[in-house]
């Protein structure tokens, strides 16, 4: 085993373990003053470990020169551009964190360091090729979420979704953890590759049960129906940077993880899992568009809306070919885009005090008192909705041109006809935000990082979004490869 | 002679004790930390058997992470615990309601 060479490969994580570290001492010495500091000194080597995981992104690294550590860890361009994408959400935390939390006066150092901590257990559970990996990967974003759950000590909604996170989190992590111990149990070992070996011809029962408590366990990380009764409250209740970053990296995170142990660990078993993903992905579309209908609270909607979209990039999966894990890639990204976007624009609802507003209620009539808040919001709602021409429809589109292409046509259709139900809530909030007498609740002002972050989102959910299609596509389809193509 | 499936029986019925006592336990939160404890004992069982049964030292070794994660996964869950009866003064389960669902 060649250290340097292994060291090389993980150098976005090295980065962040080390910044994360130092900044840990900093807050120590330097106390709730240093906040802001560390805040900019977390954003950076973000920064940095993203810069540090594009090239390999851009030139569709794949093969044995991207293992580290013997089996362990795999630094290929799939794992790579999913690491961009967390780094970029992570960082999209921090620049909003601040504000939010010095607004009600609840600003500590430890929040960009756990946000830190968090988005380098993703990186670790996006390249991990070992069950030993993915589990150190997991519990390490996990443990650093609780806590940001949890992170506002003297308000009541948010000790309680952290409890309720941290009670329905752990039980996941305990079924996941029991599939992995029957899934070493009867393949004699914990590499993907080597399970991929141990699995050709028939699945033994014990096989099958590992298999689907790792899938059960995965679900309720990734909040995928019937597996998603915690996501609704959560959202609510941790303070809302905290459920940006839940709607955003750890969905990138777990669904790029659990797209790697099925494709490299059970590529061979793919119809022993279609059911099951297809099943989560239906249920998913249909309780995320059903359950979102009565929401008055818009961190709730917002949280129902990730479910409903997470039933769309399974979809993508239960293609299970290059095509389909290539635009599950591209609807996270997309996803991601619009979810960030969608919670700045509640975070720059604030009444006249500078307090955040959370009731749909209270949007109404914004197109008249905020203009420019009320098109961007629209614009995110039609995009999710993913009505054309705004780039959340190209998500759908390539999802469903893959399913189509891997001869599941009943699939797309049911999954287009549910697409249709979800539409109904957002168009909805658009109506109260464009029809409704004004509320007039919505009054406080934003400030430049919360629009300059707005815009950027706004702009590439866009039709201008188009222009990067084959951008995307070219890197997504790198990455897909390099999946699939296992040294 | 006790073999590997005996082994993977105790766990079985330990981790399916361990789930119930999460979602059947009407009382307090406690009792859900202790019943996330138990799940993840019995998939030490397994891993620990599997090693053994196999002559593959990977399982140990991962037994051992898992016993380091829970520790780290006890002191976090307590201290989350600790908050929440600083803001409600109650752990039990039925007055965990501040929000639907």
């Amino acid at each position: 085993m060649d250290y340097a060479a292994s060291f090389a490969l993980i150098a976005p994580e090295l980065v962040l373990t080390i910044s994360g570290l130092v900044l840990l001492l900093v807050a120590a010495w330097g106390g709730d003053k240093a906040s802001r500091m560390i805040s900019i000194a977390a954003a950076v080597s973000l920064g940095g470990a993203f810069a540090l995981a594009a090239p390999a992104v851009c030139t569709g690294a794949t093969g044995l020169d991207t293992m580290a550590f013997g089996d362990l860890f795999r630094a290929d361009a799939y794992a790579n551009l999913a690491k961009l994408m967390i780094f970029a959400a992570a960082g999209a935390v921090l620049v909003v964190a601040p504000r939010f939390f010095t607004g009600i006066g609840e600003m500590r150092a430890e929040y960009p360091i756990l946000v830190v901590f968090a988005a380098l257990g993703m990186s670790i559970m996006v390249s991990a090729t070992n069950l030993l990996t993915l589990y150190i990967g997991l519990e390490l974003n996990s443990l650093a979420a609780y806590v940001l759950a949890a992170f506002l000590r003297d308000d009541e909604r948010s000790a309680e979704a952290g409890l309720k996170y941290f009670v329905l989190g752990a039980l996941a992590s305990g079924i996941l953890l029991f599939g992995m111990s029957l899934v070493y149990g009867f393949a004699g070992t914990t590499n993907f590759m080597g399970i991929a070996e141990a699995v050709q011809g028939d699945l033994s029962t014990g096989m099958l049960f590992g298999l689907i408590f790792m899938l059960a366990g995965l679900a309720f990380k990734i909040s995928a129906a019937p597996f998603h009764m915690w996501t609704p409250d959560v959202y609510e209740g941790a303070p809302t940077p905290t459920t940006m970053f839940f709607a955003s990296a750890p969905k990138v995170a777990a669904v790029a993880l659990l797209a790697r142990v099925m494709m490299e660990g059970f590529g061979t078993q793919v119809d022993a899992w279609r059911q099951v993903v297809i099943a989560a992905a239906l249920l998913s579309i249909i309780i995320g568009a059903l359950g979102a209908i009565g929401q008055t609270n818009i961190k709730r909607l917002l949280a129902f809306s990730s479910i409903n979209n997470v039933g769309f990039i399974l979809i993508g999966l239960a293609a299970a070919t290059v095509t389909g894990i290539s635009a599950m890639l591209v609807y996270l990204a997309i996803y991601v885009v619009m979810t960030v976007g969608s919670f700045v624009a509640v975070l720059l609802m604030r009444d006249a005090e500078g307090n955040q507003v959370e009731g749909i209620s209270d949007l109404a009539g914004l197109s008249t008192t905020r203009p420019a808040l009320a098109a961007v919001m629209a614009m995110l709602m039609f995009s999710l909705a993913g009505i054309p021409p705004l780039f959340g429809f190209w998500g759908k589109f390539v999802v469903f041109e893959a399913v189509v292409q891997a001869d599941m046509l009943a699939l797309a259709a049911i999954g287009i006809a549910a697409s249709v139900i979800g539409a109904f809530y957002y168009i909805k909030v658009v109506k109260i935000m464009y029809f409704d007498e004004p509320a007039g609740t919505i009054t406080g002002e934003g400030d430049t990082p919360h629009w300059a972050l707005l815009f950027i989102c706004a702009a590439i959910v866009s039709p201008l979004g188009y222009l990067l299609t084959p951008w995307l596509g070219e890197l997504a389809d790198g990455a897909a490869a390099s999946l699939m193509l296992p040294a | 002679m006790i073999g590997i499936e005996h082994y993977v029986v105790v766990s079985s019925i330990l981790f399916v004790m361990g789930v119930l006592g999460i979602f059947l336990n009407r009382k307090n939160i406690i009792v859900i930390l202790m019943a996330i404890e138990l799940i993840l004992l019995a998939v030490n069982i397994n891993l620990v058997a599997f090693s053994a049964f196999l002559g593959d030292l990977t399982g140990q070794v991962f037994a051992m992470f898992v016993l380091t994660v829970a520790a780290a996964e006890a002191a976090i869950g307590l201290a989350i615990l600790v908050v929440y009866f600083r803001n409600r003064g109650t752990i039990a389960v039925d007055d965990v309601n501040r929000m639907k669902g």
